[in-house]
């Protein structure tokens, strides 16, 4: 990984997630409005650039393309103005959300846990260039073919489940919600000593910062039916899950408790007309 | 050949409608209009309900040209809605249901208004955005249900609408929501609201203090005017819906969308799905304000679907409840 030679906003290269001094924003040194101006003229090489990458999908937030960047696998996620919004809305709404997922990201990758490495952001197209997480199988391919084949695999879904319980405590004691957790959103990366694989949060467009344990439980109530629904008969797994949380959170009461009131509430309200 | 009698009249529109297999034959509707800067209260309105209904179900009857023996079935709303109302109607359905002879049907309020979507629009498996001032919900067809796949967590849409007309006190004729809308066309300047989209779900009690507190302090100031917060409230509103419909949609990887409901009437939305849908090769289906607004066909044509596939409401089970989900009624009229 180069190390030194990138001089970007928010570059964060450490890929082993310990703490590294931030580096100085260019923003501070000039306006906002000066930044995007100057930005604006010169910037067309961001547009340029992904009119080469390869399409991987086009989500209801954002375009997502794989690319080279300076001789480094990446993916770049393109938040496209939304034109039937007012323009106003559409620019102040895209720019909060692409600093809210950085910002999520980097705080997680600071506490220690696997998400992509950010590499650059270009704030006037709102693109995001990640770390692409290569040869990696996401969670939920992973218990599918577990589920398939032969019982041996119980103790690693077992051991998958912990993990993962693991990961969100942690996520959650510093107050990220991540805002769409489901098996997708996580990936196994393989160990280059062939050790355990890395588990890596992705996708953190819809993420936050809070502290109130509702938000948590909501979180966890959310990567609730996205599991269920995505893997039957899966109940005990998801409980191992929720075990491993309750015991690596510090603040894990308040928010189970809020879950168990979110799984009754059903949302049930009174409605008219 | 079935003809089914619908009774609506969970809010402030008593409507009482009768459907031919899929033809609408009649829709009277009458709507309790309150003065600027009130709302309706649920006594007032099954007040108001009494005094008309037996002169629409007459209207309805003389205009489908039908008799009382004409008739296959008798559907009306079991909920969601104000408690009053709904009974007012309710009584008057069982009445008639036991006078007539003929069997009961309690409808779900929500998915007539889908069933309704559905018939006019002939759209064929559509993302539902249900959209009134009762209920916000993100709806698809799912085996046997039609599930929620997003939602308001506080107020509804409409109810945002029908309170921010009330501060500003404009008039609650035709409806609050189509005159903020005419006010709207008219503003220009965009003042900045509370954006509250969480996940597939959206929040709306938040913007409406903001806008309320907003209003005393900005009109009393000049700094803008009504109709800039109109145009304002709506931008903002709207796109919340289109955003959560957008990601419903790809999410089930649907290419229609449906708006139904009071709030589908509005023309701004509409054009704002419109574009979105564009963008995306997706086709927009939407109705007009007959059918849009509550009204008693649409209780009728949900009513049909559920006595052809061999539904009935015995009389102890003829109640009704403020809170009806969409998703508790197994649809058995699809596959």
């Amino acid at each position: 990984m180069a190390d030194g030679c990138l001089q970007f906003e928010n570059a964060d290269m450490d890929v082993t997630g310990g703490r590294r001094k931030k580096r100085a924003r260019r923003k501070t040194e000039h306006s906002v409005e000066e930044e995007v101006n100057m930005a604006r003229e010169s910037n067309m090489a961001v547009p340029e650039f992904l009119r080469q990458a390869e399409l991987l999908k086009q989500g209801a937030e954002a375009r997502v393309y794989r690319a080279e960047f300076l001789g480094t696998p990446t993916i770049v996620k393109e938040r496209f103005p939304k034109r039937y919004r007012h323009p106003a809305l559409d620019d102040k709404l895209t720019h909060r959300r692409t600093v809210q997922e950085v910002r999520a990201i980097l705080r997680c990758r600071r506490a220690g846990i696997s998400a992509p490495v950010v590499y650059f952001v270009d704030y006037t197209c709102h693109c995001i260039f990640l770390e692409d997480i290569v040869g990696s199988s996401t969670v939920r391919d992973y218990i599918a073919s577990a589920q398939q084949s032969d019982s041996c695999k119980e103790l690693t879904l077992q051991r998958l489940a912990e993990r993962v319980g693991q990961v969100l405590a942690k996520m959650h004691d510093e107050d990220v919600i991540h805002g769409d957790l489901t098996t997708s959103n996580m990936l196994l990366r393989p160990s280059p000593e062939g050790g355990e694989s890395d588990l890596v949060l992705i996708d953190f467009g819809l993420s936050y910062i809070s502290a109130l344990p509702e938000d948590k439980g909501v979180d966890l109530y959310v990567l609730e039916k996205a599991f269920l629904s995505t893997h039957p008969n899966t109940e005990e797994l998801f409980e191992k899950l929720l075990k491993s949380y309750t015991a690596s959170s510090k603040k894990s009461s308040a928010v189970i408790k809020k879950l168990d009131e979110v799984r009754l509430r059903g949302r049930k309200r009174s409605m008219v007309g | 050949m079935t003809v089914v009698i619908g009774f609506e009249g969970s809010a402030n529109k008593i409507g009482i409608g009768i459907i031919r297999d899929g033809e609408v034959l009649s829709n009277p509707r009458r709507t309790y209009i309150t003065p600027p800067g009130q709302g309706f209260l649920p006594s007032d309105t099954a007040r108001h309900h009494r005094a008309v209904i037996l002169t629409v179900l007459k209207e309805a009857l003389e205009q489908a040209g039908l008799k009382p023996a004409d008739i296959d079935c008798v559907a009306y709303t079991k909920g969601p809605g104000m408690g009053a109302p709904l009974v007012t109607v309710a009584l008057v359905a069982r009445t008639v249901s036991q006078l007539w002879g003929k069997p009961l049907l309690g409808v779900n309020h929500c998915i007539g208004h889908i069933e309704m979507g559905r018939l006019i629009t002939k759209a064929n498996n559509p993302t539902v955005l249900y959209v009134s001032g009762g209920n916000t919900q993100v709806i698809a067809y799912s085996e046997r249900r039609y599930r929620i796949f997003g939602e308001t967590i506080d107020i509804a849409v409409g109810n945002c609408l029908d309170r921010f007309a009330r501060v500003i006190k404009i008039s609650n004729d035709p409806s609050p929501g189509y005159n903020i809308e005419q006010m709207a066309k008219k503003g220009s300047q965009y003042v900045e609201l509370p954006y509250t989209v969480k996940g597939m779900d959206v929040s709306f009690s938040g913007i409406l203090s903001y806008i309320e507190d907003a209003a005393h302090k900005m009109l009393s100031s000049g700094q803008c005017t009504a109709e800039d917060l109109c145009f304002s409230l709506q931008e903002t509103l709207f796109s919340m819906l289109v955003e959560i419909t957008e990601r419903a949609m790809a999410h089930c990887g649907s290419q229609e969308v449906l708006i139904v409901g009071g709030v589908g009437c509005n023309l701004r939305l509409q054009e704002m799905m419109g574009v979105m849908c564009k963008e995306r090769g997706a086709k927009l289906f939407a109705t007009d304000e007959r059918f849009c607004i509550d009204n008693g066909a649409m209780i009728a044509q949900a009513g049909w679907e559920m006595f052809r596939s061999g539904r009935v409401t015995e009389l102890e089970d003829s109640w009704i409840t403020q809170r009806y989900r969409t998703d508790e009624v197994e649809v058995t009229w699809r596959d």
